[in-house]
């Protein structure tokens, strides 16, 4: 195995782009080691991105959004004041990864990367509207983070294409986001269904919303008749059964050893209308909202 | 296969040596530097037996490289006791928060690393840090009232120093 320490996406990008045999990029390698050891994976290219200027660092974007380098680890997120304030959803996500040793490496792009369907930082992305930069042989482009999982270990990323930064936008006002899981324990362990809802209020009303939804689907999904389901409402119980019912209907899970098909379906909506509930009352505030 | 130069910090000494490229941090502290109070359990980042600092940061030595500790600077159990045992070690031991002992290097490695970010951590919050290190043999209980002994002491000798 070859280890590369590039000091640039464009010579990683052209790296990768050589490589004949196996090749995996690594971030914080929580992954990767893992499916080396297994012998799941044996690289014969090792491209360790950590050592491109920029990549552990958080920075504000001009327009107020945040864009987040490729090496961030989890625990440096969580007590990012101004990521958990802006989105607390996201940050909530990528805290559930792991455990305090796996979030001091762990990162939001080798989430997303992994391709798992049950990535917990993912449906967080996802319904923040947030965007990924591919940089490749022939230069960058900007995608939707919905448009990087192919499904299950697969990305839709072409050979010598990297995730070179995740940017999330500028929040706004009156704006709430929020991520929950189903898990049969309370702490280490894989989501059986996860959901995030980003939604924007005018008043009471909600006039923006996006619910993503894992583990109930080959790749993490963004549920356009979830998001039609509370938009336009104060989040009232019609609104939250509406919701509740399209989650329910966008769901399209397997039956495996964490949970059957049936149940995953159910909890889909149990978790939609909760999540929602939250990321309303964040939206409000907390003077006026139940929820801190 | 080339061999990478590693060049680091362990325990405050500055040491050097040769890491196959897909040699983990774990194994050359056990098999290079003889560093062998960090323990493997499963290897795959779930156990936490393998637990040191890296920046200060705690992370599981399974789940990386020997090469990415280059320029870093490694703390692992065996840089825990100076003249005498750490607070921790000394409550582990009155507590009895360890039968086996082949985890209590890792979570008295993760503790201290707790107890730098919170002195004065809930018993929730203890349990929570520590949910990535397994024991099975004390059942937790008394590895919780170790950390709350321990940390209430360092508290205390704190405020005497201060």
């Amino acid at each position: 195995m070859r280890y590369h320490t590039p000091t640039s996406f464009a010579d990683a990008a052209a790296i990768a782009a050589g490589a004949t045999g196996t090749l995996r990029f690594l971030a914080g390698g929580t992954d990767v080691l893992v499916q080396m050891r297994a012998g799941m994976v044996q690289p014969d290219d090792l491209i360790d991105l950590k050592h491109i200027p920029g990549v552990d660092q958080v920075v504000q974007t001009p327009d107020g959004g945040w864009k987040i380098g490729i090496a961030v680890p989890g625990i440096v997120l969580g007590g990012h004041e101004g990521l958990v304030r802006d989105w607390p959803g996201v940050v909530e996500g990528m805290s559930l990864v792991g455990s305090t040793q796996v979030q001091g490496r762990a990162t939001l792009a080798g989430n997303l990367c992994n391709g798992s369907p049950a990535a917990d930082s993912v449906p967080g992305l996802i319904a923040a509207g947030a965007m990924v930069t591919v940089t490749g042989p022939k230069g960058s482009r900007d995608i939707p983070v919905e448009a990087v999982p192919a499904g299950p270990g697969k990305t839709t990323l072409a050979k010598g294409e990297v995730v070179s930064s995740i940017t999330l936008p500028p929040r706004g006002k009156n704006g709430g986001d929020c991520y929950l899981r189903f898990i049969p324990r309370t702490e280490m362990d894989i989501a059986v269904v996860g959901c995030a809802v980003s939604l924007r209020l005018d008043g009471d009303k909600i006039v923006e919303a996006r619910v993503a939804l894992g583990a109930v689907a080959p790749t993490v999904i963004l549920s356009e008749a979830a998001a039609q389901a509370i938009i336009g409402t104060t989040l009232d119980d019609a609104a939250t059964a509406a919701l509740a019912k399209a989650a329910e209907g966008a769901a399209k899970p397997i039956s495996d050893k964490r949970g059957t098909k049936e149940f995953r379906i159910d909890v889909a909506g149990v978790l939609a209308r909760r999540a929602a509930q939250i990321a309303y009352d964040r939206a409000k505030g907390p003077s006026k909202g139940s929820q801190a | 296969m080339s061999k990478i130069h590693v060049t680091t910090t362990v325990n405050g000494d500055p040491v050097e040596f040769l890491a196959d490229p897909r040699e983990t941090l774990l194994d050359a502290l056990r098999n290079q530097l003889d560093l062998t109070g960090t323990k493997e359990g499963c290897g795959t980042g779930d156990c936490g037996a393998c637990s040191v600092t890296v920046d200060g940061t705690l992370v599981c030595s399974c789940l990386m490289l020997a090469a990415e500790a280059n320029g870093k600077r490694v703390e692992t159990i065996e840089g825990m006791a100076k003249e005498e045992l750490h607070p921790l070690q000394r409550k582990f031991i009155e507590h009895a928060a360890l039968q086996c002992g082949y985890c209590t290097p890792g979570i008295l490695v993760a503790a201290k690393a707790l107890l730098e970010r919170n002195p004065d951590p809930t018993d929730t919050e203890v349990r929570y840090w520590l949910a990535g290190n397994l024991c099975r043999c004390t059942g937790y209980d008394k590895i919780i009232r170790a950390v709350q002994d321990a940390a209430a002491e360092m508290r205390q000798d704190h405020r005497g120093a201060a």
